[in-house]
């Protein structure tokens, strides 16, 4: 009986929490989609707001989409060479090469635009143009793309694979064509959301380094919730989930290849 | 093998330049224009000594180790929790709570908005109960709050996966020698946990020090520290103090983590 109560009370709690992330959601998306949010949803349901953020705010949406794909082509091409290094040398130095990377997201993203903006800020051509954010961004999302790819190839035996595809008279490019890139496959993909997904939210830097010519989703959210009705800021963020929405299912659906536990050992022989 | 060692050094190239270019060499610039402002290098002692920035050095620190110990504790409980058992409707909870993982502090901000703003949920129900309207979400409370929101997901995620590896056999044998439900969770889950609660604290604690995007949609009141850099560069265009500052900030972050690293012994960073 005691078991049980502590089962129930903790259940209670967690769908307590479950309210606390979720209502504020839905009140959102509900808010979005109605005549007047403060008399309710008996005042009528429409796409009003949402045609009204398509048309002011349309540039924002893609600008952010280009900014996160051309974030995921430099992430890649950046990161799963870096990943491959590190995972074939590991010593002192390669962590802390390691270690150097990650700083972009450890320091506040604050600091990071700031420090670019004193630096780079009087080449007015770059300050003024998408790739400035862009820089920003992939400094932000490279740790990710790293330590994704370079994951899956620590758990695999790189060496021991090169060496015999060496032996058999493969070149370099052969190898790494034919064999490190099949084998981190899961890795660049999940690495991949993950940067996405990121570039497409970021903020604390973008705040910092977006004019009003390169405003991103995320910088138009903004403005909406300071200036606009409640009912405006409402379908934005609604925009902003259904873009989100299946980047994150993915994720969820590759990012955290769980191994079953309970799978039974007789299985495996 | 010196062939081999040319192509890995080749290969890491792109990635040093831009790294170089766009990180090392702008910290290294933020960290000079920091000393050139009027009160030259001391301005790197401001943060203590200047009453207002302490004041909300203060409140910042306050508002982040409040957020990681509430954080821990929720999601603990329930990380915990549904890593133990599994019932119908778990992985729709599961799916609910790691839902918000990727909403950026903007979004956040509206969140807290959407339950304690002026047109928010709250207001609303003890309007409708007391006839007064409770609207707390344009404060340090609001923060708080809105920290907590953005920090649970990812939280309750590095829980459960800790939670996965405990061994329940320790708890059984614990409970066999007659201890208490409070016992097993003080001597036996929490130590288990202990390395992946200092990992998520230290990031949770991170994101509050150093997020800005929360308290910008919440209101320009609140008197944390990415606040008064912001308002140190914009308005007042004071860039060596907002330069100084930020690079405290930056480094300060960047201990706790690394600290927290050492602590955990695993990969330890903020994100959002």
């Amino acid at each position: 009986m005691h078991k049980k109560l502590l089962f129930n009370l903790q259940l209670g709690f967690t769908l307590l929490v479950c309210a606390f992330l979720i209502v504020p959601v839905v009140l959102s998306i509900m808010a979005g989609l109605t005549v007047n949010y403060i008399v309710g949803i008996e005042s009528g349901l429409t796409l009003r707001w949402v045609m009204e953020v398509w048309n002011g705010y349309r540039g924002t949406i893609f600008l952010s989409i280009g900014i996160s794909l051309a974030c995921l082509v430099c992430t890649l091409v950046l990161g799963i060479p870096t990943a491959y290094v590190l995972a074939r040398r590991q010593s002192a130095l390669s962590r802390a090469i390691e270690e150097l990377l990650v700083m972009p997201v450890a320091v506040p993203g604050l600091a990071t635009a700031l420090a670019l903006i004193v630096t780079y800020g009087g080449l007015s051509g770059f300050r003024t143009s998408w790739l400035f954010i862009l820089v920003g961004h992939v400094l932000f999302t490279l740790p990710f793309m790293v330590r994704s790819v370079l994951a899956v190839l620590m758990a695999i035996d790189l060496n021991t694979l090169e060496e015999g595809a060496a032996s058999l008279g493969a070149s370099w490019w052969r190898r790494f064509r034919d064999i490190v890139l099949p084998n981190c496959r899961a890795g660049i993909l999940a690495g991949s959301l993950m940067v996405v997904t990121l570039s497409m939210g970021e903020f604390n830097m973008t705040w910092l380094l977006h004019t009003p010519f390169t405003k991103t989703l995320p910088v138009g959210l903004a403005d909406a919730y300071a200036s606009l009705r409640l009912e405006i800021g409402s379908a934005y963020t609604l925009v902003f989930f259904l873009m989100i929405m299946p980047l994150l299912l993915a994720l969820q659906a590759f990012a955290q290849p769980r191994i079953n536990k309970f799978v039974p050992e007789d299985d495996a022989q | 093998m010196q062939r081999e060692t040319r192509r890995l050094i080749l290969l890491l190239l792109p990635a040093g330049i831009f790294f170089s270019a766009f990180f090392l060499i702008p910290m290294a610039e933020l960290f000079l224009i920091g000393g050139t402002g009027k009160d030259g290098w001391m301005a790197y002692t401001a943060i203590i000594t200047n009453k207002n920035y302490f004041n909300s050095l203060l409140a910042t620190m306050g508002v982040a180790v409040l957020t990681t110990v509430v954080t821990l504790i929720i999601s603990g409980i329930s990380g915990v929790f549904l890593q133990r058992n599994k019932f119908p409707g778990n992985g729709a909870l599961v799916a609910m709570l790691t839902f918000p993982l990727a909403f950026p502090g903007v979004v956040i901000g509206f969140m807290v908005i959407m339950l304690a703003g002026r047109q928010g949920l709250i207001g609303q129900v003890s309007n409708a109960l007391f006839d007064e309207k409770i609207v707390f979400a344009y404060s340090l409370t609001g923060l708080f709050i809105g920290y907590v929101y953005f920090s649970i997901p990812r939280t309750i995620l590095t829980v459960m996966a800790a939670a996965e590896k405990l061994d329940p056999k320790l708890e059984e044998a614990a409970r066999s020698l007659g201890a208490s439900p409070w016992r097993v969770v003080t001597d036996v889950i929490i130590p288990g946990l202990k390395p992946a609660f200092i990992s998520a604290g230290a990031i949770c604690f991170a994101t509050a020090v150093g997020a800005f995007g929360t308290a910008f949609t919440l209101a320009a009141r609140i008197n944390v520290l990415p606040m008064v850099i912001y308002t140190e560069f914009t308005l007042a265009a004071n860039i060596a103090m907002a330069a100084a500052l930020s690079f405290v900030l930056g480094a300060a972050t960047w201990i706790v983590l690394a600290l927290a690293r050492t602590a955990a012994g695993g990969t330890v960073a903020a994100a959002g």
